[in-house]
């Protein structure tokens, strides 16, 4: 079987021009044609050769940095931009949804809109008609059809901008993003139609930061990187080379250590499970910290204690351990800290380490240091991403039902 | 599938104009102008009213000042008529030039976010200027009823022509300058001034009769509007437009077609990355 999209050495080049306004004015135009000289230009490749295929009913996920190149592959992928050089060949309808609800207008009913974005994304007058029943039962917005979009709450504007690209039936669907808003229950909704979507045969292009999305719609990924193709494979692999890639300085390394202290912490390290040093964990990988230590004395009564603080720097949880007979005064001490998977939620953190004699007085101590963040790898939350915060720690909790 | 389509996205090539896409995106130019419609008059008392009443007050005050006051010649007509069938079809042209001057600028956002033939855009916002055209038109036939004016048989034939050479004229332009407007936004400013300086070269308040320079009258001739607005009038005065003057009119308005729709396609497809 042929392949439904054939992508050949794309490239893309971007003029940065150096203007002081956004967009060209005549006036300069014609000031440099009077002096011979063109506007200093400098040429941008926002992608360089890239070049893959995909298989009818392949969804695959494409990821990487902001400023990889994703939204500029998608955006020449629908057409709205052309190539520099390189040439994609497509067997079959695209539609893209690089936002959702595009071209609605407040001033227009729900209705209105529907028909209007509904053929812009390509489908036909009779299509929407035939599926405008279910287009506006998957909304939930029936009351409220008749009422122009700008008394609409924004939760309604989406759910109805959603329901009208659910219903879209093209070989390619091209999706940017787009999943990362709505609420947690429609969100959920829009998971499984775009489920269905895949499992019905159609190809399925899908950009998105929610790592855990795309490991659950995807099968295989491309990791963007500066332009480039830098890995494509299967989801996972992929999506784990990525989150390592990502690891960069976020190891805190003391270099002036203080003589006079008794205790002083030399270097903090978070480590994967293969003991690599990374700022990136899936919310069902071990996440291990790694403190070393110098004591010039062995104090009774000294403590290491270890927090998890929270994007807002508040703490979470703590882990103290008194040192007692566990450490040496001649070399450096080396702790490891295991935090259990599946302990804290996807969300950004940063760690606490002191030492210290519990209520009277810290020898060394350092706050926020060794930032991390934690992906969803498909939880049992992942649904309420970035909709809903539901906590910082996951709880093993249980359930018991009764019938009174 | 049941449709195997096999296309592909290159870098730009020579292209010239796509009908097939056109004639399969047709429902969009729909779409558009309904749209268009709807907001233009939504949250309005008077609704499509304003589409009567605009040119009706123009017709009046241009009837007090220049018809009572000034005494300028209008043919063989009561100068209510005349100047109402000149405002009718230039209404036209410079709503629909400054609509579709502004229109790709005004749907960025669409266009930076979704592929459709780009020439929707500016043929709708010349589409919405017809719609108000036709609504005066209504109005157009109550003046003629009231001051008894006779009227050749040849509107039919006329007025559909003239309306069609005045599209054209609107649609080069406007395709033109709204190529322009996505790159440079100097345009904006200069399309208003354009549309005022053309009004007054265009015979819709006066006849071109009055002026005495020859050389004059070719350059008004050259104005794409001028034959659209002398063959509108004809099947009302009955007096042949000079050949000469509608042949060079005629040019003007096919060149700019030319033109404005080339620079529009050769540009197009960098306006998602300019607007």
């Amino acid at each position: 079987m042929k392949p439904i999209l054939e992508v050949q050495h794309i490239g893309k080049k971007f003029r940065i021009q150096h203007l002081a306004g956004g967009y060209l004015s005549l006036r300069e135009r014609m000031v440099n044609a009077l002096k011979f000289q063109d506007n200093e230009v400098e040429d941008f490749w926002a992608l360089k050769d890239v070049s893959f295929e995909v298989q009818p009913g392949e969804s695959i996920g494409i990821i990487g940095r902001n400023g990889a190149g994703k939204s500029t592959l998608l955006k020449i992928l629908s057409k709205i931009t052309p190539p520099t050089t390189g040439r994609i060949i497509s067997r079959g309808r695209i539609a893209s949804l690089l936002e959702v609800g595009t071209g609605f207008h407040p001033e227009l009913t729900g209705r209105e809109n529907i028909f209007f974005n509904g053929s812009l994304l390509g489908m036909k007058r009779k299509e929407i008609e035939s599926k405008f029943d279910e287009i506006v039962d998957f909304s939930g917005v029936e009351k409220f059809l008749d009422t122009p979009l700008k008394h609409f709450s924004s939760g309604m504007q989406l759910r109805l901008a959603f329901a009208v690209a659910a219903f879209l039936e093209p070989e390619i669907l091209i999706i940017d993003e787009v999943l990362a808003v709505g609420d947690a229950e429609f969100q959920k909704k829009c998971l499984g139609k775009m489920e269905d979507v895949s499992k019905s045969g159609r190809t399925i292009l899908f950009v998105s930061h929610q790592l855990g999305m795309v490991s659950q719609l995807c099968k295989n990924a491309l990791l963007l990187e500066g332009g480039n193709i830098v890995q494509i494979g299967r989801a996972e692999e992929v999506i784990n080379s990525y989150t390592r890639s990502y690891s960069s300085n976020n190891v805190f390394v003391n270099e002036l250590t203080d003589q006079n202290k008794v205790y002083s912490i030399n270097s903090v390290k978070p480590l994967n499970a293969r003991m690599e040093i990374t700022s990136n964990f899936a919310h069902n990988e071990l996440i291990t910290l790694e403190v070393i230590f110098s004591a010039k004395q062995n104090l009774l009564n000294t403590n290491l204690l270890i927090a998890v603080n929270n994007k807002n720097g508040q703490r979470i949880f703590s882990a103290d351990k008194a040192l007692n007979d566990l450490i040496t005064v001649q070399n450096q001490n080396r702790v490891l800290l295991r935090i259990p998977s599946e302990t804290l939620t996807p969300g950004s953190y940063s760690f606490f380490v002191a030492i210290h004699c519990p209520n009277t007085m810290s020898y060394d101590s350092k706050d926020l240091i060794c930032p991390f963040t934690v992906f969803d790898n498909g939880s049992a939350f992942v649904q309420y991403e970035n909709k809903w915060f539901y906590g910082d720690v996951f709880v093993k909790c249980e359930w018991e039902f009764f019938s009174i | 599938m049941i449709e195997p389509i096999e296309y592909s996205i290159e870098s730009t090539g020579r292209k010239w104009f796509e009908w097939k896409e056109l004639w399969r995106y047709r429902e969009l130019f729909y779409f558009f102008t309904w749209r268009d419609i709807k907001i233009k008059y939504k949250q309005t008392v008077l609704g499509f009213l304003w589409a009567i009443l605009q040119p009706l007050f123009m017709m009046l005050i241009f009837t007090f000042f220049f018809g009572r006051a000034l005494n300028i010649p209008s043919q063989n007509l009561p100068y209510p008529v005349y100047v109402f069938s000149g405002l009718l079809i230039w209404n036209m042209f410079s709503a629909g030039l400054t609509s579709a001057s502004n229109s790709m600028v005004n749907n960025a956002l669409i266009i930076k976010k979704i592929y459709f033939p780009r020439l929707i855009i500016p043929v709708s916002a010349i589409l919405v200027a017809l719609f108000d055209f036709l609504m005066a038109f209504i109005l157009f036939i109550g003046i003629l009823l009231y001051y008894q004016q006779p009227v050749s048989w040849l509107f039919i034939l006329i007025w559909p022509l003239s309306l069609l050479v005045a599209m054209v004229a609107t649609l080069g332009l406007g395709a033109w300058l709204a190529a322009l407007n996505v790159k440079y936004r100097d345009f904006r400013y200069v399309i208003p001034f354009l549309v005022q300086v053309m009004f007054f070269l265009t015979p819709v308040i006066y006849p071109i009769s009055m002026l005495n320079y020859p050389v004059l009258k070719y350059l008004l001739a050259c104005s794409p509007m001028f034959a659209a607005v002398e063959l509108f009038r004809f099947p009302l005065t009955g007096l042949l437009p000079d050949p000469i003057f509608m042949a060079l009119s005629l040019t003007s308005g096919l060149l700019f077609l030319i033109v404005g729709i080339l620079y529009f396609k050769r540009t197009e497809d960098f306006f998602a990355d300019f607007a």
